[in-house]
């Protein structure tokens, strides 16, 4: 049987408005993924703590507080320092472009914004998958 | 009357037959916003039991369907209060008083994140947040210069803070003594609403009851010492950003509202005391009639529930007043310049349906804070609907409408059935702890999004209309990056220069009323006038009570 793609779904920082990562959680869920919810208000250490525990193939953050220039830097960090630098870091919220793309030099995934399908998410964080397994 | 009935009702079922016959409707689901189905028309006898003065009465009169003053906006318009709040102190107290030179009639403080969280600006959560979503206060220091030159017994001020609320209150209060201001000549309102944090926003701190707790002495303080101010804004409109259909926020919201009744009145309070000074605060979404009908039928209930259930005896406890903003969530990414169409929408529906103060949302949330010119649209907004529609000229004028009676009478009806489910449950607490509220959100806010991406909702310039290619080309206002390092400064400082021995025995007299119950408001006071912090009050207190850690639901 093939191995069902493992999305670690989390809001980092202490914004509370989980309405989005819910919403991707449940079309990720229902896509076939196997979700884990993480929940509210971690630390990047906390976040990539469950992400080694729960052997995730994916790392997708739900910011929408300003806060992303600060989070995901960091989170990608500690993802290379503790040996998952090769899983997809992902996620979506309030980001402006440009901030996207800064992101996107340092090595974070894509970024989704608000009013994205969330098939597209869908179909990324496949087809990402599929061609690290092609390597 | 009754001949006149039977005669609508045989017309009309020849009249569908022919419309059947000869009509044919476009391929789609008519739904609202909270996927309803909607009716293609009403009359008489689909509200045939109807009783105008039963279930409407006049403006100003019980049961307050049509609203809450005689004539409503001809006796004085509502207030048009933008939420503002972003950076340091002095960058919010200049938007301030730009807001109040451009006419805008309230204050209404958005703060930060940390400071939501009751958290310090020094704290190391905070990182990145400082100043970002709103105004960062850490201290009574921040407090004077946000306030800086802002007559407060002129201006009435809306504080958007729940789980830390008291204490900044407390801090308000203090500053206003500073300017020499009695505290019976301060208005505005707290948000102050604990529960739909649980259920929604998710800005809570302690458990549940640690937190009533915290609010009744609140309305306990205010009702003996601040007697125009509001103890809570009731909020439905975060219960509906976070997914909610409008039945959901109307009942939810109002069981809160009973909720913090019965929790006074356990402690003794007399509902006639302190029901006047609870207000709500609702959202507009996109539907113009489900809201509208949704605003009628929270008066109606909550005059019914006070009067009936309750107790009350004065006329002001019966009344609903409310404050709306429209609605953040139906804001698109895509072409931000259609937000505009939509707020103008939205708050026809909240004047339409009797709103005692307004925000419009700013074109390019999706984006980032608002910049100034966007702020500027949405505040014009309101003007233009004000003094250009003639909205405002009359009251409640779909009142009687067929339609919008059997919808008010539908979303009552539904308010009515969940307030049946949440008792069943144990009350408004015990359905938080087993996360009922949260999944019932979750699964109406995954609905919405299916419906959009089954392209059953149509969003223009989302998944209809769209534009290729689109570059957004609207200014957006940008958080300078010193803004923390200041704060941080600041306090640090702070922190310094103050009288430690007086903090340390203000916050031990605070951790003592915690432990044996009397009201906190006091010491609250006690703890700003000593520059004691946001983050250390809080830590005490998170000692005495615990942490809240939710049900995961999704």
């Amino acid at each position: 049987m093939e191995r069902k793609i493992r999305v670690l779904v989390a809001k980092p920082g202490l914004d509370g408005h989980d309405r989005g990562a819910k919403v991707v959680a449940a079309a990720m869920r229902d896509a076939g993924f196997e979700v884990i919810y993480a929940g509210l208000r971690l630390t990047p250490e906390m976040i990539i703590e469950m992400a080694i525990q729960e052997d995730v193939d994916v790392i997708a953050l739900s910011i929408l507080s300003g806060a992303h220039m600060t989070i995901f830097p960091k989170v990608l960090k500690l993802m290379q320092e503790n040996g998952i630098g090769d899983k997809l870091l992902t996620g979506g919220g309030i980001i402006p472009a440009e901030d996207i793309e800064k992101l996107s030099v340092l090595g974070v995934g894509k970024l989704f914004g608000p009013g994205t399908p969330t098939r597209d998410a869908i179909e990324y964080i496949k087809s990402w998958v599929a061609k690290r397994e092609k390597k | 009357m009754n001949k006149d009935m039977e005669r609508v009702k045989k017309r009309r079922s020849e009249w569908e037959i022919k419309k059947n016959a000869q009509a044919k409707d476009r391929d789609i689901k008519f739904i609202t916003v909270s996927s309803e189905p909607v009716e293609l028309m009403a009359t008489p006898d689909t509200i045939e039991d109807f009783n105008y003065l039963r279930d409407l009465g006049f403006p100003g009169a019980y049961p307050y369907t049509r609203g809450i003053h005689y004539n409503m906006y001809r006796g004085k318009l509502w207030t048009m209060r933008q939420f503002a709040g972003f950076g340091s102190p002095e960058d919010s107290n200049k938007r301030y008083h730009y807001l109040l030179k451009k006419g805008q009639t309230g204050l209404s403080i958005a703060f930060d994140l940390p400071t939501l969280m009751g958290r310090d600006a020094d704290d190391e959560l905070s990182e990145g947040e400082v100043g970002v979503c709103g105004v960062s206060v850490s201290s009574l220091r921040d407090m004077e210069i946000l306030l800086d030159g802002i007559p407060l017994d002129k201006v009435s001020t809306s504080m958007t803070i729940n789980s830390p609320s008291a204490i900044l209150l407390a801090f308000y209060i203090t500053v206003a003594e500073k300017q020499g201001i009695s505290l019976n000549k301060l208005r505005g309102t707290i948000q102050n609403d604990i529960l739909k944090e649980y259920i929604a926003q998710k800005e809570y701190i302690f458990p549940p009851t640690e937190s009533m707790r915290i609010v009744v002495d609140i309305m306990e303080f205010c009702t003996k010492y601040i007697s125009q101010w509001n103890t809570i804004s009731i909020s439905g409109y975060h219960i509906r950003e976070a997914g909610s259909t409008a039945a959901q926020e109307l009942a939810f919201t109002l069981a809160n509202g009973f909720a913090y009744v019965k929790a006074a009145l356990e402690r003794g309070l007399a509902t006639d005391d302190f029901a006047p000074r609870l207000s709500f605060f609702f959202n507009a979404h996109n539907d113009l009639f489900e809201e509208i009908a949704k605003y009628r039928a929270a008066r109606r209930i909550w005059a019914r529930h006070m009067k009936e259930k309750y107790g009350a005896k004065n006329e002001r406890s019966l009344l609903l007043r409310f404050h709306t903003q429209t609605a953040g969530c139906s804001l698109t990414a895509q072409q931000p310049q259609n937000n505009i169409v939509r707020v103008a929408y939205q708050a026809l529906a909240a004047i339409l349906g009797g709103t005692q103060s307004l925000h419009t949302n700013s074109m390019d949330e999706t984006h980032a804070l608002p910049s100034e010119k966007a702020v500027k649209i949405a505040l014009r907004t309101q003007q233009i609907l004000a003094y250009e529609t003639g909205v405002s000229h009359t009251v409640d004028p779909l009142g009687g409408s067929y339609f919008i009676e059997n919808l008010t009478n539908k979303i009552e009806e539904k308010a009515e059935a969940y307030f049946a489910k949440i008792e069943e449950l144990g009350g408004v607490i015990a359905a938080i702890e087993k996360g009922y509220f949260q999944s019932e959100i979750a699964r109406a806010a995954y609905q919405y999004q299916k419906e959009i991406e089954n392209k059953e909702r149509i969003i223009v310039g989302v998944n209809e209309f769209t534009d290729e290619d689109e570059i957004i080309d609207i200014p957006l206002l940008e958080i300078k990056k010193e803004v923390e390092q200041r704060q941080v400064e600041r306090l640090q400082k702070l922190r310094k220069s103050r009288d430690s021995k007086k903090v340390e025995t203000a916050l031990l007299a605070l951790g003592k009323a915690a432990d044996s119950g009397t009201n906190l408001m006091p010491e609250f006071i006690n703890c700003a006038k000593s520059y004691a912090t946001l983050g250390e009050m809080i830590n005490v207190l998170k000692e005495k009570f615990g942490e809240y850690v939710e049900p995961v639901e999704f």
